[in-house]
């Protein structure tokens, strides 16, 4: 209890850390998931090549691995003098958008395929149907597989503390090394994730029930 | 247009206006199924052709083949003069120019019907919101469905979703209208008020295209049948001469067993 309120500047440090990467992080991640996705189902065969390659490349690499990546080698060529946080962004949102790519995928996949030609008998093109006609109806079936996504991309944000930048895992890792009993530590530790991964499922349900009487 | 016939009732001749739609030697295959051989068919502006035959005959890929939702392994299509360019933005235009109604409606579930009809205009033809919804809820009225405007697709009965199809292709201003099956996927009491709208348009001088199994529509709004079956055109005619006095023994077969059961 004490290592709380002794340390609730530090904790509450760490929280914002945690929340400012996961917000910045799945931001990334679904904008450049979706924008994949579309690559990956587009007519135009090197853009599909990009995309599979992008999620075959992401998807399997370890997401330590990527961020050594990210913090030793990116800055030696691009974003030089790039922040822990900006750097840690795009590790784990590139990352992650592998993932959002194939559930965003997976919901093209159910829509049926007349929609997609009945838009392009009127003459749209594919932008516009994917945009129009084809993403607004996968956006129900997407829905309950990203919240599992983003709350693992919630988690997996605890790999950028071990990077130095201060978040809760940092946090706690630098209590521990100063004495401080490990199992108070974890509790608010967990708990902290917790508030943060309960909100991110209960954002989805909203967006679920919001989605379920749109039509 | 002005040479084009205004009363085709009783399946009268042909206009004689230019070529809009065609098909010159066009063969494609799925597979090792060749679905479409050698076929040749010119459609006349103003013209309404039907097409007939047993299914799996090719007819519905033939509908397709002309706004490009298949494409062809050999052969040539041209609409209004010009051949049907690859997949892209020129291909888009003149998609826009050819309205096509499936057997499935396919009415954009996540629109009301009034944003069906819209839609096209607004985002194809770039035309603005206030004259597509006057152009929308006109063309509504007139195939009977106005009343459901502000209605979502999945609220209609499969009777006017099919005339909402229909209003949302003509909201483009076609040239030519294709029907693949638009009464296949209908109960049989809502078949009628689909095809009411069809034998109107038909009067009103449209270039129609129309695969399906309605033989009665096939009599009395088409200028010519077409018959296919086995991926090739067995038989034209007019409508009279076709069902009165078939010359192949395939569409004899065919009429025999369709007729009279």
């Amino acid at each position: 209890m004490n290592v709380l309120l002794d340390y609730l500047p530090e904790f509450r440090d760490g929280f914002l850390g945690t929340l400012a990467i996961t917000a910045s992080a799945a931001l990334l991640a679904l904008v450049l998931g979706v924008l994949i996705a579309g690559f990956r189902v587009s007519p135009v065969p090197p853009l599909r090549a990009f995309g599979t390659a992008w999620v075959t490349v992401l998807r399997n690499t370890p997401l330590t691995l990527l961020f050594l990546v990210a913090f030793f080698v990116v800055p030696q060529i691009l974003f030089q003098g790039a922040s822990p946080y900006v750097l840690a962004t795009l590790a784990l949102g590139f990352y992650t958008s592998s993932f959002v790519c194939e559930a965003v995928r997976s919901g093209i996949t159910t829509v049926p395929l007349g929609q997609a030609e009945a838009a392009r008998s009127l003459g749209m093109s594919f932008p516009q149907t994917l945009r129009l006609i084809v993403l607004p109806q996968a956006t129900r079936t997407v829905i309950p597989p990203l919240s599992s996504i983003i709350i693992a991309l919630t988690k997996n944000s605890a790999i950028a503390g071990a990077f130095g930048y201060g978040e809760l895992f940092n946090v706690s890792k630098l209590l521990n090394d100063r004495g401080y009993p490990i199992a108070w530590i974890f509790l608010w530790t967990a708990l902290a994730y917790l508030v943060i991964t309960f909100a991110v499922s209960g954002l989805f349900r909203l967006l679920e029930r919001r989605l379920g009487v749109a039509r | 247009m002005s040479e084009v016939p205004v009363a085709k009732n009783a399946g009268g001749p042909a206009p004689t206006g230019e070529p809009l739609v065609v098909l010159d030697n066009v063969n494609k295959h799925f597979g090792a199924l060749h679905v479409l051989q050698d076929i040749n068919l010119t459609i006349r502006r103003g013209e309404v052709v039907v097409v007939i035959g047993p299914s799996g005959s090719g007819k519905s890929t033939l509908c397709r083949t002309i706004n490009r939702l298949e494409t062809i392994d050999t052969g040539s299509i041209g609409i209004d003069g010009k051949p049907l360019p690859q997949e892209g933005r020129e291909l888009a235009r003149l998609r826009a120019d050819v309205g096509m109604v499936f057997q499935s409606f396919n009415l954009f579930a996540h629109k009301t019907v009034l944003e069906n009809v819209m839609l096209g205009q607004t985002k194809v033809r770039k035309t603005d919101k206030a004259t597509a919804e006057k152009k929308a809820r006109a063309l509504l009225d007139r195939v009977g469905v106005g009343a459901q405007a502000e209605k979502y697709p999945a609220q209609l009965s499969g009777g006017q979703q099919q005339r909402v199809a229909i209003a949302r292709a003509l909201a483009m201003d076609p040239k030519v209208m294709l029907f693949d099956e638009p009464t296949s996927a209908l109960d049989p009491e809502m078949i009628n008020e689909v095809l009411e709208v069809m034998q109107q348009l038909a009067r009103d001088g449209m270039t129609m295209v129309v695969v399906t199994h309605e033989m009665g529509f096939a009599r009395s709004a088409a200028n010519r049948v077409v018959f296919m079956a086995d991926g090739k055109i067995i038989e034209e005619a007019e409508p009279n001469q076709f069902f009165n006095n078939p010359r192949s023994d395939r569409a004899k077969d065919f009429l025999s067993k369709i007729l009279h059961h």
